[in-house]
C-alpha cells in the first residue's frame, strides 16, 4: 500500500514537468496566457512554425539542429576510435606509464570542464577556431574521452587472455590483433560509449554557447538559450522546439539503455 | 640473452602502450594540461583576489555555491539510496515505474529548465495559478533570493536524481542474497535490514558518489544560469556563472580566471581523496 504511494508521488514529480513541456508545445497563442493543467483547444501550429522555420526564432531551426547533429557525430566518431585504442592500451598491455595515464584520465573526467572553459575559450580564439564545430568538436572528445575509456577498459580487461595469444601463434602483428580480434570483441561497450559521448554533445551547453556565435552557425540547445533574453518569448514555441530536441536523446536513452545502464554501472560499482 | 630479450619486450610493450595511447595523452595535454597551466598562469594576479574578495557578489556567490553543494547534492543522494530500495522490489511493474523515472536522466537539461522556468512564472505560471485558486497569494518564484536558489536546486535534484538512484541500485544488487536471508532468520526488520546489511555494504559507494557528484555540481553552469541567470540582481549566482558574467559582461578574464582558482583547492581535495579509492 505504502509502496504505491511512493510509487503516485514518485511518477507525479517525474513526469509533470514533462507533461507541461507537452501541454506547452500543443498550446495556441491566444491560450498561452490561461494557465491550467490540459489543453483546452490543441494544436500543432507551433510544430509546423518550427518545421516550416516560420518565425524569426527558428528561423535557422534546421541548420541549428543539423550544427548539433554534426557535432555529435563527430564527438561520437572520435571518443569511440580514442577510446578503442586507449582501452587495448591499458587492458591489454601492461605498459610502464600506465598507472600514470589512468590517473590522468581519471583526473579529467573529475574535473568540472566549466573550470577549464576560460582558457579554452582563450586558446581556440588564439587559433583563430572560434566560430568553428571543430573547436567544439574538441572540447566534447576531451571531456567525453575518459569516461568512455574508463567503461572500455574495464570491459576489456573481462576478456579471455587467448585473444593475444591467437594473435601471437596466427603471427599476427599488434595492430592486427587490435583491428581483428580486439575490435569485434568490444562491440557492445563501443555503442554504448558511442551513445554516451553522441549525447554528452547534443546536450552541451556551456562550451556551444562559448565556442559559437552567430544564428547560422550556433547549436539548437544554444539558440533556445538566446530565446530567454528576449521579453516576450514565445513559449510554446520554444515548447516545441524543446521537445523535438529532446526525442532523439530520449530515443537513444531507451533503444541502448541496457548498454548504457550496464556499462555506466559496472564502471561506478566496480570502483570501489 | 634471457634478460635482452625481457628487455626488448619490456621496451616493446611501453611502445605499443605509448603509441595506442598517444591521441588519448595528446589531448589531454593540448586541452586539459596547456589550458590549466595557462588558467593558474592568469589566475596569478593578486589583484584579482583582491577585487573578488571586496566584491560583495563574489562572497555571495560563494556562500551560493556551497548552499547548492551542499544541500541539493546531499538530499539528492538520501533520496537517491531510499528510492534504490523501491526500485529494488521484484514486481513487474516496479520496472515500468523504473523505466518511465529515468525520463529525466534521459531528457537533455536545457528543456526541463525551461519547463520549470514556465512552471514557476509568476503571473501565468502553473504554481501560482494553483495557489490562486487555494485562496493562497502567488509567489514571485524567481524574483526573490531563496526561492530563486530553491529553484536551482530542486531541479538538479529532479534531473539528477534518475542517474544516481540507478548507481545504487546496482550497488543493492551486488550486494549476495544470502546476508538478507541470514538477516531474515534473525528475524530482522526492513528498517533493522537497510542499517545492519544494506548500508554498511553501500557505504563506500556512497560515499564515492558523493564525492563525484559535489565535483560535478561545483562546477555547474547550465542550470543555474539558465534558471536565473544570478538573478534576481546578481544574487543567485554560483561560481561557474560569475566567472563566465565577469570574463564575458564585464571583460575582466583575469577575474574569471580567479574564481575558478578559489575553487581549485577544495576540487584538487576532492579529486585526491577520489583517486585513492577508485581504482581504474
Amino acid at each position: 500500500m505504502w509502496l504505491s504511494v511512493v510509487a503516485v508521488v514518485m511518477l507525479a514529480w517525474t513526469l509533470f514537468p514533462v507533461y507541461y513541456m507537452l501541454l506547452l508545445s500543443f498550446t495556441p497563442t491566444n491560450d498561452l496566457f490561461k494557465p491550467g493543467l490540459y489543453v483546452e483547444h490543441p494544436t500543432i501550429r507551433n510544430y509546423v512554425y518550427t518545421m516550416g522555420q516560420d518565425n524569426p526564432f527558428v528561423r535557422y531551426f534546421w541548420q541549428q539542429i543539423g550544427n548539433s547533429l554534426v557535432i555529435a557525430v563527430w564527438a561520437m566518431v572520435v571518443v569511440a576510435a580514442i577510446a578503442a585504442l586507449g582501452s587495448f592500451a591499458m587492458a591489454r598491455i601492461n605498459f610502464r606509464f600506465r598507472r600514470w595515464v589512468s590517473g590522468l584520465t581519471l583526473f579529467t573526467y573529475v574535473i568540472p570542464s566549466s573550470f577549464l572553459s576560460i582558457p579554452f575559450f582563450r586558446m581556440m580564439a588564439d587559433y583563430d577556431l572560434i566560430d568553428t564545430k571543430l573547436a567544439v568538436v574538441l572540447a566534447m572528445v576531451t571531456f567525453a574521452s575518459p569516461y568512455a575509456l574508463w567503461v572500455l577498459s574495464d570491459y576489456a580487461r573481462s576478456l579471455p587472455p587467448e585473444i593475444e595469444e591467437a594473435g601471437a601463434i596466427d603471427g599476427a602483428g599488434i595492430l592486427a590483433t587490435f583491428f581483428h580480434l580486439y575490435l569485434p570483441l568490444i562491440r557492445p561497450p563501443l555503442i554504448a560509449i558511442g551513445t554516451y559521448a553522441f549525447l554528452y554533445a547534443w546536450n552541451e551547453y556551456l562550451y556551444a554557447l562559448l565556442l559559437l556565435t552567430g544564428e547560422p552557425r550556433i547549436t539548437l540547445p544554444v539558440a533556445m538559450g538566446n530565446f530567454l533574453t528576449t521579453d516576450n518569448a514565445p513559449w510554446n514555441l520554444l515548447m516545441a522546439v524543446s521537445t523535438v530536441y529532446s526525442i532523439p536523446p530520449v530515443v537513444l536513452y531507451y533503444v541502448f539503455k541496457r548498454y548504457l545502464v550496464s556499462g555506466l554501472v559496472s564502471g561506478a560499482v566496480s570502483g570501489t | 640473452m634471457r634478460t635482452t630479450v625481457r628487455g626488448r619486450l619490456l621496451r616493446s610493450r611501453t611502445l605499443h602502450g605509448f603509441l595506442f595511447t598517444a591521441p588519448l595523452l595528446l589531448l589531454f595535454a593540448a586541452f586539459v594540461i596547456y589550458p590549466m597551466t595557462m588558467g593558474v598562469w592568469f589566475a596569478l594576479d593578486a589583484d584579482a583576489y583582491r577585487a573578488l574578495f571586496s566584491d560583495p557578489i563574489f562572497r555571495q556567490t560563494v556562500i551560493n555555491t556551497l548552499w547548492y553543494v551542499g544541500v541539493a547534492v546531499n538530499v539528492k543522494l538520501v533520496l537517491a539510496l531510499l528510492l534504490s530500495g523501491i526500485l529494488d522490489y521484484p514486481f513487474r511493474w516496479i520496472r515500468l515505474l523504473a523505466a518511465l523515472f529515468l525520463i529525466p536522466w534521459a531528457i537533455p537539461a536545457l528543456p526541463g529548465i525551461l519547463s520549470f522556468r514556465w512552471m514557476l512564472n509568476s503571473q501565468w505560471g502553473i504554481f501560482n495559478h494553483l495557489l490562486t485558486l487555494l485562496g493562497l497569494p502567488s509567489v514571485p518564484w524567481l524574483a526573490q533570493y531563496w526561492t530563486a536558489l530553491g529553484a536551482v536546486m530542486v531541479f538538479h535534484i529532479w534531473k539528477y536524481l534518475p542517474f544516481w538512484t540507478i548507481i545504487f541500485l546496482a550497488g543493492r544488487r551486488a550486494i549476495p542474497n544470502e546476508l538478507y536471508e541470514a538477516a531474515a532468520i534473525d528475524g530482522a526488520s526492513s528498517v533493522q535490514n537497510f542499517w545492519h546489511v544494506t548500508f554498511p555494504l553501500l557505504r563506500n559507494l556512497y560515499l564515492i558518489c558523493t564525492l563525484l557528484s559535489m565535483v560535478f555540481t561545483l562546477g555547474d553552469f547550465t542550470v543555474p544560469w539558465l534558471m536565473t541567470g544570478g538573478a534576481p540582481g546578481d544574487s543567485t549566482h554560483v561560481l561557474a556563472t560569475l566567472a563566465y558574467r565577469y570574463t564575458f559582461t564585464m571583460g575582466r578574464l583575469e577575474w574569471g580566471m580567479a574564481t575558478f582558482a578559489v575553487a581549485m583547492p577544495a576540487t584538487l581535495l576532492f579529486i585526491g581523496m577520489l583517486l585513492r579509492w577508485v581504482k581504474m
